[in-house]
């Protein structure tokens, strides 16, 4: 009997899902795509903690886009996205880091906040933008005279799946001015080009939200 | 005159005493049995505001690693290169599901609840949002993590979050649960194996060690 595809709960619209989606896509791994609404009761059966994403693979079942992902880079270890090299290694987790704990969470509260009333809208974008900015400014400090293809050579990994999807974000809904950030500019102009990123693309995706009238 | 080969240097952490995050590092050195040089950065003064540190880490967070010619910020990538470059009393297992276990109860801590509770954030929902506003978004954010990661763990009999040896989650679930209890008045009767878990890490060597009031930073008692 054929082993079953992967499951993949995601939101068109998550930036941790659309980091899944870019890493199943890089390493070629099959996977069902199953669209996890707001308040989705039904979901909270399958994962208790409800979080978005989630992997189902066989009996194992894993939240967390960072979890996930490093899960795949042992399971299917085709197109590795963490060097050997231990410098490299922990510069890619960093950068991950510095997008999964210091920009994205800070970003969501925002935008909660706006939608919950306790925030204007212009004391929402200023939050995103003061910590998209730290973090953006950050990393370009951290690749200071890099002149590689991608953000830690020239193949694409784990820092660009985790830097590509909060560029998007940035550039489609916060507004962002790219150009202050050179290496992060060109950088998404070349992922926009690699097939995987694409078809990982919010826009992409089943469940993607209809394009305003 | 001709000296032998100098030994390696020791690693040197740079750290705030009250970090949470520079609090994981510490139980990690220590479990691993690392000698290193401490070096502290007072957040209150705005040293990690300081050129010189900047250049370790331009986030301006504790804590950075320096070791040998690796310069590395952010608790989570000091956490995984101490498990490569140190293998001893190795943090992660190698079974899949237990390992994937263990980094997605780091992320709960790591960037669901503390950065929610970082003072930047604090202080714009008290001037922003209003007076007050903040306390129950901290407990709001802890109550969140803790419920998640009670639900992830109860059902475990050993000693520690994933058994009964100390285990990666151990080592960012205990800082956090310290800070929960002693700043944040969380009530640890609603989690009840986090609470016997703080038990546990408040009597082990190599997290005591750890404890913030034990640093060289910390303010003297008396």
């Amino acid at each position: 009997m054929a082993a079953m595809k992967p499951v993949l709960y995601s939101a068109a619209i998550s930036s941790c899902s659309y980091r899944v989606r870019i890493a199943l896509s890089l390493k070629g791994v099959e996977y069902e795509y199953r669209a996890v609404e707001w308040n989705d009761t039904d979901y909270e059966k399958i994962n208790p903690i409800k979080y978005v994403p989630a992997l189902q693979d066989g009996d194992i079942l894993v939240s967390d886009s960072l979890a996930i992902i490093l899960y795949l880079e042992d399971k299917y270890p085709q197109h590795l996205l963490l060097p050997q090299d231990l410098k490299r290694k922990a510069l890619n987790l960093q950068i991950a880091s510095i997008v999964c704990s210091s920009i994205q969470p800070l970003q969501c509260y925002a935008v909660i906040g706006l939608i919950k009333g306790k925030l204007g809208p212009d004391e929402s974008l200023q939050i995103v933008h003061h910590y998209i900015d730290k973090g953006f400014r950050a990393i370009e400090k951290l690749l200071e005279g890099c002149d590689s293809k991608f953000a830690t050579g020239d193949e694409v990994q784990l820092a660009d799946v985790f830097l590509a999807p909060q560029i998007h974000a940035g550039v489609t809904r916060f507004d962002i001015d790219m150009s202050k950030y050179p290496h992060l500019e060109r950088f998404y102009k070349a992922y926009m080009e690699i097939p995987a990123f694409q078809a990982a693309r919010p826009e992409n995706q089943p469940d993607a939200p209809s394009p305003p009238q | 005159m001709a000296s032998a080969e100098a030994p390696a240097a020791r690693p040197i952490l740079y750290s705030y005493w009250r970090s949470s995050c520079s609090h994981r590092v510490r139980i990690a050195l220590n479990l691993k049995g690392i000698d290193y040089e401490y070096r502290a950065v007072n957040l209150l003064k705005g040293e990690q505001s300081d050129p010189e540190f900047m250049k370790l880490n331009p986030m301006k967070f504790v804590p950075a690693l320096v070791d040998g010619d690796a310069v590395i910020g952010d608790s989570y990538a000091i956490a995984l290169y101490l498990e490569d470059k140190y293998p001893q009393r190795p943090l992660l297992p190698q079974d899949l599901k237990k390992k994937a276990l263990n980094i997605q109860i780091a992320s709960i801590v790591c960037s669901g609840i503390q950065p929610l509770h970082n003072l930047t954030l604090v202080r714009f929902i008290e001037q922003k949002v209003g007076t007050g506003e903040s306390i129950p978004w901290v407990q709001q954010q802890i109550d969140r993590g803790f419920t998640a990661v009670e639900n992830m763990i109860k059902g475990c009999a050993g000693k520690f979050a994933m058994g009964d040896e100390v285990q990666l989650a151990d080592v960012f679930l205990a800082p956090q649960i310290f800070a929960a209890v002693t700043r944040y008045q969380t009530d640890m009767s609603n989690y009840p194996t986090l609470a016997r878990l703080h038990g546990q890490y408040m009597t082990h060597p190599a997290f005591e060690a750890a404890l913030p009031d034990r640093q060289p930073d910390a303010p003297s008692s008396g």
